[in-house]
């Protein structure tokens, strides 16, 4: 926690850097969710990375005044699990795409999701490339005519939060960047949440995708119930496929407490009783023939 | 070959034993005070094919394989086809015969041939074929006058755990192998183990695990790889001691994740390093880049084996150092350092770090597969005794922090999180001193010069290139990385020969330590460059940075080269 004497604020957690986004951006609305979230949490600046790949919303560390990584394509989630791993008591958070997360780096959630590492993952998902201008992502819907696709999409679009349920996360969610204040929960959630947590935020893309605009999903959002149980792995997947009464779902799908990538990996450094002053001359000695 | 100088060599099909005889007769040799240095080579599938391991031991330092063998057991037909060829005059044929897969007995001109019955005695008399090779071993034992003692010994150490039976009966197999040369051959042959004093403070240790155990001592924290051969036993090794320290190690799902660990890794303050081969080494030019432009110290061992492709998984090959030293989109600075033996692989292990961590860039330490595979005996490192540099920190001075800083040596001081003020972004994107994105003509051009220059100083930093100059001498070798060893030992013997001849040792590949480059070749009329690869890779880098014409001496088989064949380049180009 900070040790500044007055509570930061959201405006405390802004960078000097004005973010790149178009104007009508859903990541705008995220973005303020996020600085809001952390200024509820009061997080520490200083011990806080925020770790992006590669695409518009991956900007997004740059318009925070935390520690921060802006790497690769798709590679948002090893380069997160190293800062964490490295560093247990740092805060790491991920931010990303769709494409940059489910197409190039599509193979790394699979496994950050079953070793349950200790990150928040918050994609900003709008269904289409923006910043290569507009061509069809992973989760493009069937048909949808884009700049790759102008006889319209020929692949079924997967499903965020199918794909990290099935491989095991232990917490998923999903927000619209519109409702603010749910966003703002959702990121809470997931900060606190042991493990790894993933949060996918419907975020229109106004300038490319003109399917899936604030309009459309302005009547196709609902909520999920109030007593749907999250421990509950089988109702989270079936609200995950088919949503709740024709809308799309948002909400926290599911949230369960097992051990971490770090529990583990402690336990591995209790069973080889690990000490700092280790003396690594005992080791050299088992070289002796 | 003198018989203080004996290479004994084992042949059979993967999965009978091969490796554990070559092992017991390095560990009897280094028992008895004798320098050893193996060599291995074994087949990409998990069971059957050909496997060779051989051992040659020494009263003087050992510096490579070596030409050939003298003693060769043959386990079966297919081993004494491979490497009949390759016996000479006074070689040494101990065989599996009669009862064994060798059908004939034999008689090679020149060659003293011991016939063993290895696979009857193990399975008519001892009632388990899986003892065959410490039949072999006690025959050659007898014959090779190695300590039984010490490989009753290893025995122990080995199969103790799975139960006195099974010691037992390894002893019984021992034995028979033994009676069976008491009793039914006379020894005709001139070789023999001459055991020197034992020697305090010599180890045994393979290059895969001398890379480990150096990233240990240079304080590694964190280690992410993803399987692969020849390099796999450096995160094995790791997998092990490192937790003892405290140590993190992850295994990644693919290559690109386990450099992206390690980058995220160090981003936060760890030593960190991956471990791969050529395959892998491809797929993290992406992210080397990154670690280049984010000035992120990281270390990749790539332990290199025959490419393209999968190509030869489990064979020699020194072909990767232009993608080491230039495979990446972009100009991306970084060093590229190459070990010549074993005890090389401990201590240019700790320099890829130091060098990391003092110029922020990516290192690749250039091993190969028959240093990797290779256990030599060396002089036990004194983790006192070692140079170990840290990154320039910035320890949040008050002063508004540019982690990209321009500054005289090019380095700028880096902030670990959790420092307060030291807020940045570490970015693959071109930026500000600050760390904002800034992709002006002006200043990505500065920031260029900034990765680049900073190593201006690196060839003073490094160890020194090790030059051997003749006085007289028209010819110069240069040579890396394992080649090294096998050129001592032809120069040595050339120069028995009355041959006058040069050499020049880098072992800082990438950028080209220059300085020593330039003073040796102005003092030869001639330099030859031998390397294990098909393109000439040194001696292309060298013409590109330098002008030089050489004589390239390429060799592509998947086998490292013998002194044999250096020697006669020697007499053929001087």
């Amino acid at each position: 926690m900070t040790t500044a004497t007055e509570p930061l604020k959201a405006k405390d957690y802004k960078s000097e850097i004005p973010p790149t986004w178009c104007p009508g951006c859903g990541d705008y609305g995220v973005l303020n969710a996020v600085l809001k979230a952390f200024a509820d949490l009061q997080i520490d600046i200083n011990n806080t990375v925020l770790v992006s790949g590669i695409g518009c919303s991956s900007r997004f560390p740059y318009f925070v005044k935390t520690y921060g990584m802006h790497t690769a394509h798709g590679r948002v989630l090893p380069v997160a699990t190293g800062v964490k791993m490295a560093r247990p008591e740092l805060e790491v958070i991920a931010f990303g795409g769709d494409g940059d997360g489910f197409s190039i780096g599509g193979g790394h959630v699979p496994h950050v999701a079953r070793k349950n590492t200790d990150i928040t993952y918050i994609m900003m998902d709008n269904s289409i490339y923006g910043l290569t201008k507009g061509q069809m992502s992973p989760t493009t819907p069937l048909g949808m005519v884009t700049s790759t696709t102008p006889y319209g999409a020929p692949d079924n679009p997967l499903n965020p939060l199918a794909f990290c349920l099935t491989y095991g996360a232990t917490f998923v969610a999903q927000g619209y960047s519109s409702k603010s204040k749910v966003v703002e929960d959702l990121v809470k959630r997931a900060i606190k949440h042991k493990g790894f947590s993933f949060v996918n935020i419907i975020s229109p893309c106004p300038t490319f995708n003109k399917v899936n605009t604030f309009d459309f999903y302005k009547d196709r959002i609902g909520e999920l119930p109030a007593d749907h149980n999250t421990k509950d792995l089988n109702a989270a997947l079936k609200y995950a496929f088919e949503g709740i009464d024709g809308k799309i779902a948002t909400g926290v799908f599911y949230d369960v407490d097992k051990p971490s990538l770090l529990d583990r990996l402690n336990g591995i450094k209790d069973k080889a009783k690990a000490s700092v002053d280790y003396d690594i001359n005992k080791i050299i000695d088992d070289f002796i023939p | 070959m003198a018989q203080n100088d004996l290479i004994i060599r084992f042949g059979g099909e993967g999965g009978e034993g091969i490796i554990s005889s070559g092992d017991m007769v390095a560990q009897a040799a280094a028992r008895s005070g004798l320098e050893v240095l193996t060599f291995k080579t074994f087949p990409a599938e998990i069971r059957g094919g050909y496997a060779m391991y051989q051992t040659r031991f020494a009263h003087d330092n050992i510096l490579c394989e070596g030409s050939g063998f003298d003693v060769m057991v043959a386990f079966n037909q297919e081993a004494l086809d491979q490497n009949v060829k390759l016996m000479k005059e006074g070689t040494v044929l101990v065989y599996d015969y009669p009862g064994g897969d060798i059908a004939e007995e034999q008689n090679i001109p020149g060659v003293t041939c011991y016939p063993v019955p290895m696979s009857k005695t193990a399975k008519e008399d001892l009632g388990m074929y899986r003892v065959k090779n410490m039949v072999a071993m006690g025959a050659v034992a007898e014959l090779f006058a190695i300590s039984m003692d010490q490989i009753r010994e290893t025995i122990k150490e080995k199969f103790g755990k799975k139960g006195a039976e099974i010691v037992e009966l390894n002893f019984k197999a021992l034995d028979a192998g033994r009676d069976h040369v008491r009793n039914n051959l006379k020894k005709t042959d001139p070789y023999k183990m001459d055991p020197g004093k034992p020697k305090e403070g010599t180890i045994i240790i393979s290059g895969n695990e001398a890379v480990g155990l150096g990233a240990l001592l240079a304080g590694v924290q964190f280690f992410s790889a993803y399987p692969i051969t020849p390099a796999t036993e450096v995160a094995n090794y790791l997998s092990k001691e490192l937790p003892k320290f405290k140590g993190t190690l992850v295994q990644a799902e693919d290559e690109i994740a386990s450099i992206g660990n390690v980058i995220g890794a160090s981003y936060a303050g760890a030593k960190a390093m991956t471990a791969t081969s050529g395959p892998g080494l491809s797929l993290m030019q992406e992210l080397i880049g990154l670690a280049s432009i984010s000035e992120v110290p990281i270390v990749i061992c790539d332990v290199q084996r025959g490419g393209p492709s999968t190509g030869l998984p489990t064979k020699h090959e020194q072909s990767d150092l232009l993608l080491a030293a230039l495979g990446c989109h972009g100009d991306a600075s970084k060093v590229v350092i190459s070990p010549e033996g074993v005890e090389d692989c401990v201590y240019l292990t700790v320099e890829a770090f130091n060098v990391a961590e003092k110029y922020q860039v990516p290192v690749i330490i250039l091993s190969d597969g028959s240093l990797g595979f290779r256990t030599a005996s060396m002089k036990r490192p004194d983790p006192k005794s070692l140079r170990i540099v840290n990154r320039e920190l910035y320890k949040g001075n008050g002063k508004p922090f540019a982690r990209y800083e321009f500054t005289a040596s090019g380095v700028s001081a880096m902030a670990l999180p959790g420092t307060p003020g030291g807020a940045y972004i570490s970015t693959g994107l071109e930026h500000a001193e600050s760390s904002a994105p800034r992709y002006t003509a002006d200043n990505h051009s500065k920031m260029l010069d900034k990765r680049f220059n900073k190593l201006n100083d690196i060839e003073d930093f490094f160890p020194k290139t090790e030059a051997d100059v003749q006085d007289g001498a028209g010819l110069g070798i240069i040579t890396w990385g394992s080649t090294i060893g096998v050129v001592r030992e032809a120069v040595k013997l050339a120069r028995a020969q009355g041959l006058k001849v040069s050499a020049l040792y880098p072992k800082l590949v990438w950028p080209l330590p220059l300085k020593a480059l330039n003073g040796f070749t102005s003092k030869h009329k001639k330099i030859l460059i031998p390397e294990v690869n098909k393109q000439g890779q040194l001696a292309r880098l060298i013409k590109s940075e330098t002008g030089l014409n050489s004589i390239s001496y390429p060799i592509y088989g998947g086998m490292p080269f013998t002194p044999a064949m250096i020697l006669d380049k020697i007499k053929e180009v001087i």
